[in-house]
């Protein structure tokens, strides 16, 4: 016994040291990010901005500007990498990205019609929400009428059933689409990127965000449980049907929530869970809160140089696939066995 | 603690077992034969709940096994998968608190009662030792005796393992016959009930176990192993001459004939795997 609790004590202070020092960091990076750009402020002129004093311009930069973008980087990057997580522990795979199930196919969908259809902002975002949450609703259902034992190997299969078609039918629409005005929108919007993004577009997702990380928080224990797949996790006392379609439910809102707000990012969900595993291990319990740090330190750091290497933006996503391929393939060779 | 009587198993509307009957109480250790193919895999799923019976009734600790959920459930069957590898590199005393799964409410997490109970299992197996080392790497004996500590922890009156000395060596194989026999007549009162699948009727009488011989779809023998485990009956069910033959210890031990049968074995060549 008394050794047990040493071996706790031991697992449990390097844990909250990393955290703090997780939160640290990404404290640190936040503050530069707003300091960093084409008007450039010292770390005096920020902080003073911050606290709401000192110069107007500085004030206007840091708090119309900057903040809302700093604040939307860390939120994506939280969102996405929190929900990649959660698939990867519910599809007990590895290599599982947020948009398994078509989320973002469906979101991508919802936001082309909406620029074709020349919507206002707010209901491109809209419709770009409503598109992610209803293509995972399709596959969910029509997984559910399909008669087979293994039922995540039936939602995979139909989510990449659903994605394709709602990749045919956005392509459908750039096809039709007006390609002086249109396509450029919708191919940026494609490649995500936060360059337009106000406080009121983030307002409206945080809210939704935070209802689908806390179940995700609560279910720690039994997404691990689930991990071990269906038969199992059923056996050692967990409904696992209704507990997966709760753990999809939250993470397709968070991925539809942000996915609307910065176009569809890709790699960061598949990616950063890995180092968040290296880092603290499988158990869903830390590994969330890791993740979700990690994350949003790194689709800061990606966010902030898409608007600064170069004269004009470079979308995030293209960004986030040179730096996140390679890696990954990194990640492969260094790998364990059985990505099963 | 489990009764099933007149079970027909099977998926959809096909039946794969029909007639089924068994009981199984603290202490009891049932040993279930049956050629590959003959669903013995089929009839742990039902007697777990996995799988909804086609017709019969099996009930557990007095109720209907239909109208409990899995949390009673698994309060009162612990199941021992074969030994597998998960994909994630969860260490050995994690997977082990997962038995304890049962006895926590929906949101919550593992405490120190149940980390407690977790090493202890593993301790009475003699593997506390592995307690912080990754599952997935570990080897097939010792991830096995890390499932069955896993359903120590889940304290349940009744264990049910699926063929748990497949793909160990000589000396594991022995080893967790042991622990099983161990389980199941402590001399302490919390015998368990343990069943399980083996391809080896020697088992079977190490164990000096009640046999349950399954051939197509039907229990073909039912009783003490060393009643219902002849070489008439064995040799029928495998398709192959088999004698049984009593050592100078007075244990009996199978031995099947190595003259080439007429015909391959029915049923172990025309079944791809388990169903």
């Amino acid at each position: 016994m008394g050794r047990g609790t040493t071996a706790k004590i031991g697992l449990r202070r390097p844990a909250l040291t990393l955290t703090g020092g997780l939160v640290l960091g990404l404290a640190m990076l936040a503050f530069g990010a707003v300091m960093i750009g084409p008007y450039g402020l010292t770390p005096g002129q920020t902080l003073a901005a911050l606290l709401g004093a000192g110069d107007a311009q500085a004030q206007i930069v840091v708090w119309n500007i900057r903040l809302p973008r700093v604040v939307a980087a860390l939120v994506v990057g939280a969102a996405l990498t929190a929900a990649g997580a959660s698939y990867q522990a519910l599809f007990r795979n590895p290599l599982v990205s947020p948009d398994i199930l078509g989320v973002s196919a469906g979101a991508g969908l919802g936001a082309v019609a909406g620029i074709f259809l020349s919507l206002p902002v707010a209901a491109i975002q809209a419709s770009a929400f409503v598109g992610g949450m209803a293509a995972v609703g399709v596959v969910t259902l029509v997984a559910s009428m399909v008669r087979n034992t293994d039922r995540t190997l039936t939602l995979v299969l139909i989510g990449v059933v659903i994605g394709a078609l709602a990749g045919a039918a956005t392509s459908l629409l750039k096809v039709m689409a007006d390609p002086y005005d249109q396509l450029p929108a919708i191919t940026f919007w494609l490649l995500g990127s936060l360059a337009a993004i106000t406080a009121e577009d983030i307002l409206p997702a945080l809210p939704m965000v935070l209802a689908g990380l806390v179940p995700l928080a609560l279910l720690r224990w039994r997404i691990n449980v689930l991990s071990l797949g269906d038969e199992e996790a059923r056996a050692l006392g967990v409904e696992a049907g209704r507990t997966r379609l709760l753990v999809i439910v939250a993470a397709t809102l968070i991925t539809a929530s942000v996915t609307a707000l910065a176009g569809v990012v890709g790699w960061v969900g598949l990616v950063i869970p890995h180092i968040a595993r290296m880092l603290v291990g499988p158990g869903f319990g830390r590994l969330l809160p890791t993740s979700v740090l990690i994350g949003a330190g790194y689709l800061l750091i990606v966010d902030t140089l898409a608007r600064t290497i170069a004269q004009a933006e470079v979308p995030l996503g293209i960004l986030t696939a040179v730096i996140g391929a390679p890696f990954f393939v990194w990640l492969l060779a260094r790998g364990r066995q059985g990505w099963s | 603690m489990l009764e099933a009587r007149e079970l027909a198993i099977g998926y959809g509307r096909q039946a794969i077992g029909t007639g089924l009957g068994l009981s199984v109480g603290p202490g009891d250790i049932l040993c279930l034969l049956g050629p590959n193919g003959c669903g013995k895999t089929t009839l742990f799923r039902t007697l777990l709940g996995l799988l909804p019976a086609l017709s019969g009734h099996i009930l557990l600790g007095g109720k209907p096994m239909s109208r409990q959920s899995r949390t009673e459930i698994a309060r009162r069957i612990a199941y021992v998968p074969q030994a597998h590898a998960p994909p994630f590199p969860f260490e050995a005393l994690d997977i082990v608190l997962m038995g304890r799964t049962a006895r926590l409410g929906a949101f919550a997490q593992p405490g120190t009662a149940d980390r407690a109970a977790a090493r202890e299992a593993m301790e009475r197996l003699g593997i506390g030792d592995l307690a912080h080392r990754d599952y997935s790497r570990l080897s097939g004996g010792q991830r096995q005796l890390v499932l069955i500590a896993r359903a120590l922890a889940q304290e349940t009156p009744l264990i049910v393992m699926d063929e748990p000395t497949a793909s160990l060596d000589f000396g594991n194989q022995a080893h967790v016959l042991a622990q099983i026999d161990a389980l199941a007549r402590s001399a302490s009162a919390e015998g368990r009930g343990v069943i399980l699948s083996t391809h080896d009727p020697d088992q079977a009488f190490a164990l000096n176990a009640r046999a349950l011989l399954m051939h197509d779809g039907r229990m073909r023998a039912d009783g003490p192993a060393r009643d219902v485990l002849t070489d008439a009956v064995l040799s029928e069910v495998y398709g192959i001459p088999v004698s049984v033959e009593t050592t100078g210890s007075g244990r009996r031990v199978c031995l099947p004939s190595l003259a080439r049968p007429a015909a391959p074995p029915k049923e172990s060549f025309a079944s791809g795997g388990d169903i």
